[in-house]
């Protein structure tokens, strides 16, 4: 069985970012960038479903600016066999994304597709949801345990009351959660073969999938910053700041 | 057991001086098309993220290394337009002195504001295409000996361990990278650079190395005040008399600027904070009226080798070399390293070349090297501003700077007789009962700020379970010695809030905590411990700040 595992280039969620000055989008400028957490977590169930046998093959994929090479380097050090690059210049649409994928899935044929769950830049947590359904395939979102029994997946999922198995039948599209597993260091002899692994890029205007975005970012702002709080002596002094100070009594 | 690689050359640290090495070695390899590997480790978490620098760039090394820099979109791009050196006399008042009087050394026509985290971006770019692998993420950690003493390479610290020691779940054990020849271009005060110069006795016929710490923000400022290539410096107020250091505010590409101070690491008082001076000065008129409005986006810190030629260690051993400022190489005169630091490298390279062409076997002693940085204007800069420094500290800021005035102008630094200032820094330090308490006004969240929030801005990070890197030879030292007689200045030389000293749980006693996740790695704690109980070791590479176009 051969699996594809999706990688986004996000900026680095240790690093902080600014709105940029006309407020359109995020300042992305001597930034750093990295691989979106999730994705490195599917790319290390990937690699660990390799490693036992059940798996082919692993197929990294990312759409996304030239740059992304470097995060789909570190999927092959991480141990998938080869990658994919659909090179666009700008930021695209989750549907977008998942409309693409469909394309690379007809030619590749894999019988099981992991994203992360959401991307950290973003947060839309769709692309896979979409992606399944585009397929008309099953699907296993936020895993956090996954098995693969003959043609199928026993898959735990994280939901707000708690935990769901599922069953799934293959081919499926699977993201993952935080807990799924902890991704692996990638060793340095493992990061000079990845530079000799195969690497596709393909121009994105290939693939003929409408790319006009359907959303329109109207502003983008910083959250306010937190009000210091105070401390008051007495219930009296503060019944005083509600009527005078603050008005809300 | 650990796993090892074989390279001709191994580099420790990707920053200017050691990707300078790189290429240099690459391009002479094509050149003689012979098949060089060679590999460099970096500790930060990409190239560029612990660089740290002003910075003017004096562009003559890079124009040696790439004569095309220009085509090649090196991110020089805004040439230094306007020189202002002012003399503070205290909160408001500043006297600006003419440019007639002012050292020559410290002119900075032809040099251009950049940002060497950029630049140290490209260069990489450059090494990469010349065929250098460069691993950032992997920390050198240890340096591997041949049975005959000779250096034998590197070995990259274990991923992966806790805080108590003992391999965690993806532990991944350091990796040895055998070399011929390995550079060491850690920066100031690089942990294995410290470890050689003591083996091999480095330092022995020189004078004591000095130090500075660097601290800087990086503004986004109002556009109607910016004035791109515009170089202020200042020295006097908020150092006292006996302080040394400067200010610096340098206006940069895209309405931002870069402000800082350097203190000299010599300072006596331990009551005084760097970090606390650099937040007091920015309020004064010709700081603060450039930032006012504007928006900080970035903060660091970082300790810089400032001892010069008179200080300058051998920096060849056998096996090996060291370069830039894991050996101080930096002018001083001039307040630039980053040009002497790239010289430095590329010399070696050189040596290392030539000598890998007639010997194929490695692991010699390159005194050649002494040779080639003494024919190479390298060392004649170093010469002409060898003076400098120890004239600051001898005679003060005004006396040292009309002595600089003279030497460099008058004489072009040939003074026919050299200064030494042979205290080490740590040793100035006076026992905080000779000295005065210094009450350092509060910061007002607009152009000054506390350490927290500022460290915040570094975008420092490390994987909290793992060994403390900030280590002690004696854990009792900080609270005997150093709290008890010098009012403990850990927690304030420290520009990152690492060190705290906070009542024990049963309050009858002081104890030292070591929040070693806010580490900048600036080095100045190894450094100014006045008992020089700490020792400042790698943590788990990738660790530390992410600075951007720092």
């Amino acid at each position: 069985m051969k699996i594809l595992v999706m990688v986004k280039r996000v900026s680095d969620p240790n690093v902080m970012i600014r709105v940029s000055a006309d407020n359109s989008s995020v300042d992305l400028n001597n930034v750093k960038m990295a691989i979106n957490p999730f994705c490195e977590i599917a790319v290390e169930e990937a690699v660990r479903l390799k490693e036992a046998g059940i798996a082919s093959e692993v197929v990294a994929l990312s759409i996304g600016t030239s740059q992304s090479q470097e995060q789909l380097r570190t999927a092959l050090a991480m141990g998938a066999d080869r990658g994919i690059l659909i090179e666009s210049e700008g930021p695209l649409e989750s549907l977008t994304v998942a409309k693409l994928t469909q394309k690379v899935i007809a030619e590749e044929q894999p019988g099981l597709v992991i994203l992360g769950k959401q991307s950290t830049d973003t947060d839309n947590s769709q692309t896979g949801q979409m992606l399944a359904s585009l397929m008309g395939w099953a699907q296993g979102t936020f895993a956090s345990k996954l098995e693969i029994d003959g043609e199928s997946i026993n898959l735990t999922r994280e939901v707000d009351s708690g935990l769901q198995t599922v069953r799934l039948s293959m081919p499926a599209v699977v993201t993952c959660d935080l807990r799924l597993n902890e991704p692996r260091f990638a060793s340095l002899p493992n990061i000079m073969k990845a530079k000799r692994k195969p690497l596709d890029i393909k121009p994105i205007a290939d693939f003929g999938v409408d790319l006009t975005p359907r959303i329109k970012t109207l502003m983008v702002e910083t959250p306010n910053e937190r009000q210091g709080g105070e401390v008051l002596s007495s219930v009296a002094e503060l019944v005083e700041k509600l009527k005078t100070e603050k008005g809300v009594i | 057991m650990r796993e090892s690689m074989e390279f001709d050359v191994v580099i420790v640290g990707a920053g200017p001086a050691g990707l300078s090495t790189a290429c240099r070695l690459m391009q002479q390899a094509q050149q003689a098309e012979r098949e060089l590997t060679l590999c460099v480790v970096e500790k930060g978490s990409e190239v560029g993220a612990h660089i740290f620098s002003g910075a003017v760039l004096e562009p003559r090394a890079l124009t040696e290394l790439f004569p095309d820099w220009e085509e090649r979109g090196a991110p020089l791009n805004t040439p230094v337009t306007g020189d202002e050196i002012y003399l503070f006399q205290d909160a408001e008042r500043a006297k600006r002195i003419p440019n007639s009087l002012v050292p020559s050394s410290m002119h900075n026509q032809g040099n251009y504001v950049i940002s060497l985290g950029n630049l140290t971006r490209w260069l990489a770019e450059q090494a990469e295409e010349l065929g250098v692998e460069i691993f950032p993420g992997f920390a050198a950690a240890e340096i591997l000996y041949h049975d005959n003493g000779a250096v034998k390479g590197i070995a990259t610290g274990d991923m992966g361990v806790g805080a108590d020691g003992k391999e965690k779940s993806g532990f991944m054990p350091g990796m040895e990278l055998h070399a011929k020849y390995t550079v060491f271009s850690e920066g100031c005060r690089g942990h294995l650079g410290k470890q050689l110069i003591a083996k091999f006795a480095l330092d022995e016929g020189v004078d004591t190395q000095h130090y500075g710490i660097g601290i800087k923000e990086l503004w986004d400022i109002d556009p109607a005040k910016h004035k791109p290539g515009l170089v202020v410096h200042g020295a006097g107020w908020p150092l006292d008399k006996d302080t040394n250091g400067g200010s610096f505010l340098y206006h940069g590409e895209n309405n931002q600027v870069v402000v800082g101070l350097v203190v000299d690491l010599s300072y006596s008082n331990p009551y005084l904070g760097p970090f606390d001076e650099f937040q007091k000065m920015k309020h004064h008129p010709v700081f603060k009226d450039t930032l006012e409005g504007g928006k900080r986006v970035s903060y660091g810190a970082r300790a810089m080798t400032k001892g010069g030629l008179n200080a300058l260690p051998k920096m060849c051993f056998p096996g090996g070399l060291l370069v830039g400022c894991d050996a101080g190489t930096l002018n001083f005169a001039k307040i630039k390293g980053t040009h002497t630091a790239m010289k430095s490298g590329m010399v070696a390279a050189e040596t290392i070349f030539a000598a890998l062409q007639t010997d194929e076997e490695g692991g010699k002693e390159l005194n050649a090297f002494t040779e080639a940085l003494k024919d190479s204007w390298l060392y004649d800069e170093l010469y002409r501003s060898r003076n400098f420094g120890p004239a600051m500290h001898k005679f003060g800021t005004f006396w040292g700077g009309a002595f600089n005035y003279i030497d460099q102008n008058w004489f072009k630094g040939k003074l026919p007789f050299t200064l030494h200032d042979n205290n080490p820094d740590y040793a100035q330090l006076k026992e905080a009962s000779e000295c005065t308490p210094i009450e350092y006004p509060k910061p007002d969240g607009k152009i000054s700020f506390d350490k927290l929030s500022s460290v915040f801005l570094s975008n420092t990070n490390h994987e909290e379970d793992q060994p403390c890197h900030l280590t002690l030879k004696d854990d009792t030292v900080p609270v005997k010695r150093n709290w008890g007689l010098f009012a403990g200045p850990e927690a304030r030389f420290c520009p990152a809030g690492v060190y705290e000293f906070v009542e024990t749980p049963e309050k009858d006693d002081m104890q030292l905590q070591i929040n070693a996740q806010n580490c900048l790695h600036c080095k100045t704690c190894d450094i100014k411990d006045p008992s020089q109980n700490i020792t400042w070791v790698v943590p788990e590479g990738t660790g530390g700040p992410n600075y951007p176009n720092m």
